[in-house]
């Protein structure tokens, strides 16, 4: 097993070259492999010198867990293991990110829902630890197929939320995640999410540099907070109970709390831009009057869709949001000039993109935003039905 | 590097209220103790527990105090606290405490543990969980039993007062057949979940029964399940703490009723695996205990 302490200024535990995350994800020579999202969550983790995970098993996102674990023996990853259930594994990697590890997990649909409580404790926390989401339908009736109706609880977690739509996405986003998250000005817990099957079983092209460099080492002395390790003065906080109070400090103190906690989510947004190349990505045709506001795999399904139209000589464009929080605000707004009609096709029956999409521009645009096609429980998204749904539009 | 974190800063010691000098210069960190820490340091040094929000005569209260002094090495110990009376005097206490959620606290210890043993493999830091029944017993069972099923070297530590205290008086799984609390309005219905036998079979090292009504005694569980917890695996010490508030005594009768109950339900019990004793004996040798 390797030893962190084994770790250079030049190299981490594992014997890799530490490189910045601009090197890693712009510079370094890139080769093409074909490979899952699971595998490639892998390799992402293989190249970010991460020193714990803790998992469970879910469909579909057990394979990612494997994969991680399989780097633990081969000394890549500092800790490993399997929780008894995700409500103790989203506090076991709370205690691990708290305790100054860079930290990754994954889930899945009902075990999103069983750790619920923990996810505004990480947050509340400002643990900057990574949940990878392999988006699935939540019970009942029992299924295991992709729908990403979980991501609507988290919505107001106080986590960032990225969306990565392919394989590739995985890859790079799940590397910018740990270094925009650990930002000393930021400093808030990440989720990537993908679509479970589409993306975590679907085999695709991708480029990866080579394996033997990585990221530079989470600095768990650069926090807001200080790590629980007896290293550094304990929190201010620690000592002054207001917590059970009734009196103005102690809400104030709670209520800024919650604040500061959204304010850095917000703080990511010029570090997301960089590293992601904007938080939304604009595809089609520029002066369209008809646009898609996707994200994931409905994105894609999307810009099928959008070519398809073109063949019968409608304008389109594809608005893709890879940040759902940060909200991308003002860059929706700006892809949304001009246009007249929005389409928000999502994998889950209540539209919640949609519906944030809806309050988040209220007043703002005068675009008309139309949610649907929605598909849920398993169901694939042909660009036929997204055409069907504009065709009725169009012809009234 | 741990000791140093308590010095105060030249520049700022004029303005530093008694308290925060007096941990620096009068708590009794270990390395400056030529004996182990103990009891009977409590009249003379500063405590590591500055005060309390307790109840007056709250027997958890003088409890936490003989745990804190009876702390190993006080510097290089982190406390995972859970919800109920405790989290009261957690931000009182001068050491790295985490409070998360209600009944997660082995499971927040346990990735806690194994991150400081990876981070700093050449330090002994201990991890010691302390929570009321309902928090180790009831809502975190689970997260209890699998930390020791998984022998994670943490040692957790039950304040047991029998009753969900902090929210109004309700039964928990702990308080005794027939009781009446609220929510269980015509008593309980079933017998007091013999949770130290449990930790016994689920991979505890050393598991006690005891209440808090002799200082001494408490202070040398507590150092013998911390010690244990370092190089054997998981420790439990189940620790009756009466609420009694909720059972109707004053301020003065905590003493009596856990002196009372030494001779009842928590007539003292210990199980210690046969590696634990071994290892014991070597800490005997070495002056560790």
């Amino acid at each position: 097993m390797s030893k962190r302490t084994d770790m250079t200024d030049t190299h981490n535990w594992s014997g890799q070259k530490l490189v910045s995350t601009d090197y890693m994800l712009f510079e370094a020579p890139r080769t093409k492999h074909f490979m899952t999202g699971s595998e490639v969550l892998k390799e992402a983790v293989k190249r970010c010198t991460v020193d714990a995970s803790v998992s469970y098993p879910i469909t579909p996102q057990s394979e990612a867990a494997h994969l991680i674990g399989e780097l633990w023996a081969e000394g890549y990853v500092g800790v490993y293991f399997r929780g008894e259930n995700e409500f103790g594994v989203m506090s076991e990697v709370a205690g691990c990110s708290m305790a100054g590890a860079r930290t990754i997990t994954t889930t899945s649909g009902p075990g999103t829902l069983r750790a619920m409580e923990n996810f505004a404790m990480w947050s509340g926390t400002r643990a900057p630890m990574q949940l990878v989401l392999m988006a699935r339908g939540i019970n009942s009736p029992l299924t295991i197929q992709p729908d990403n109706l979980e991501v609507f609880y988290l919505l107001e977690s106080g986590m960032m939320i990225w969306y990565a739509e392919n394989v590739q996405e995985l890859f790079d986003m799940s590397i910018a995640a740990f270094t925009v998250a650990e930002k000393p000005d930021v400093h808030v817990p990440i989720v990537t999410v993908v679509d479970g099957f589409f993306v975590s079983h679907t085999r695709e092209a991708v480029e990866l540099p080579d394996d033997d460099i990585a990221i530079e080492p989470y600095d768990p002395y650069a926090s807001p907070l200080p790590p629980i390790d007896s290293e550094m003065p304990p929190g201010r906080f620690l000592r002054d109970p207001f917590v059970m109070k009734s009196n103005y400090i102690s809400y104030a103190a709670h209520a800024s709390w919650q604040f500061e906690i959204r304010s850095a989510v917000e703080r990511s947004v010029p570090y997301a831009k960089h590293f992601l190349n904007g938080l939304v990505h604009v595809s089609g045709d520029e002066d369209a009057e008809l646009a898609f506001v996707a994200c994931g795999t409905a994105s894609q399904q999307a810009k099928e869709a959008q070519r398809e139209l073109t063949k019968l000589g409608i304008k389109s464009k594809v608005i893709k949001l890879r940040t759902i929080r940060p909200f991308p605000e003002a860059e929706l707004l700006e892809a949304l000039q001009g246009v007249k009609h929005a389409f928000v096709p999502e994998f889950n029956v209540v539209g919640w993109l949609a519906n944030d999409v809806k309050a988040k521009l209220y007043g703002k645009c005068d675009t008309e935003i139309i949610g649907g096609p929605r598909v849920g429980g398993g169901m694939s998204m042909p660009a036929e039905a997204i055409i069907a749904e504009v065709m009725e539009k169009v012809n009234g | 590097m741990a000791l140093d974190i308590y010095k105060i800063n030249p520049e700022f010691r004029d303005i530093m209220p008694q308290e925060i000098i007096d941990l620096e210069e009068k708590a009794t960190w270990s390395v400056k103790m030529e004996k182990a820490r103990g009891i009977k340091e409590l009249p003379q040094s500063k405590e590591l527990l500055e005060e309390h929000s307790l109840c007056a005569g709250c027997p958890e209260a003088a409890a936490l105090r003989y745990v804190l002094s009876a702390l190993p090495v006080p510097e290089e110990t982190v406390i995972v606290n859970s919800t109920g009376c405790t989290s009261l005097m957690f931000p009182h206490i001068a050491l790295h405490t985490v409070h998360s959620l209600f009944g997660n606290q082995n499971a927040v210890a346990s990735g806690i543990k194994r991150v400081l043993e990876w981070r700093f493999p050449d330090k002994q830091k201990d991890v010691v969980v302390l929570a009321g029944d309902g928090a180790t017993v009831d809502i975190g069972l689970d997260y209890t039993l699998q930390s020791f099923f998984r022998q994670e070297k943490i040692t957790t530590i039950c304040f047991d007062n029998e009753v969900y205290a902090n929210t109004g008086g309700q039964e928990s799984g702990m308080t005794a057949k027939g009781q009446v609390f609220k929510m269980a309005p015509t008593g309980k219905k079933f017998e007091k979940v013999p949770m130290w036998e449990l930790a016994k079979t689920s991979g505890c090292h050393y598991s006690v029964n005891l209440t808090a009504s002799a200082p001494k005694q408490v202070a040398k569980v507590v150092r013998e399940a911390i010690l244990i917890a370092r190089e054997i695996g998981p420790t439990y010490i189940n620790l009756y703490t009466p609420c009694i508030l909720e059972i109707g005594l004053s301020a003065n009768e905590g003493l009596g009723e856990m002196k009372d109950q030494d001779k009842g339900r928590f007539e003292f019990y210990k199980h210690v695996s046969p590696e634990a004793e071994a290892y014991l004996a070597k800490c005997k040798e070495e002056g560790l205990l």
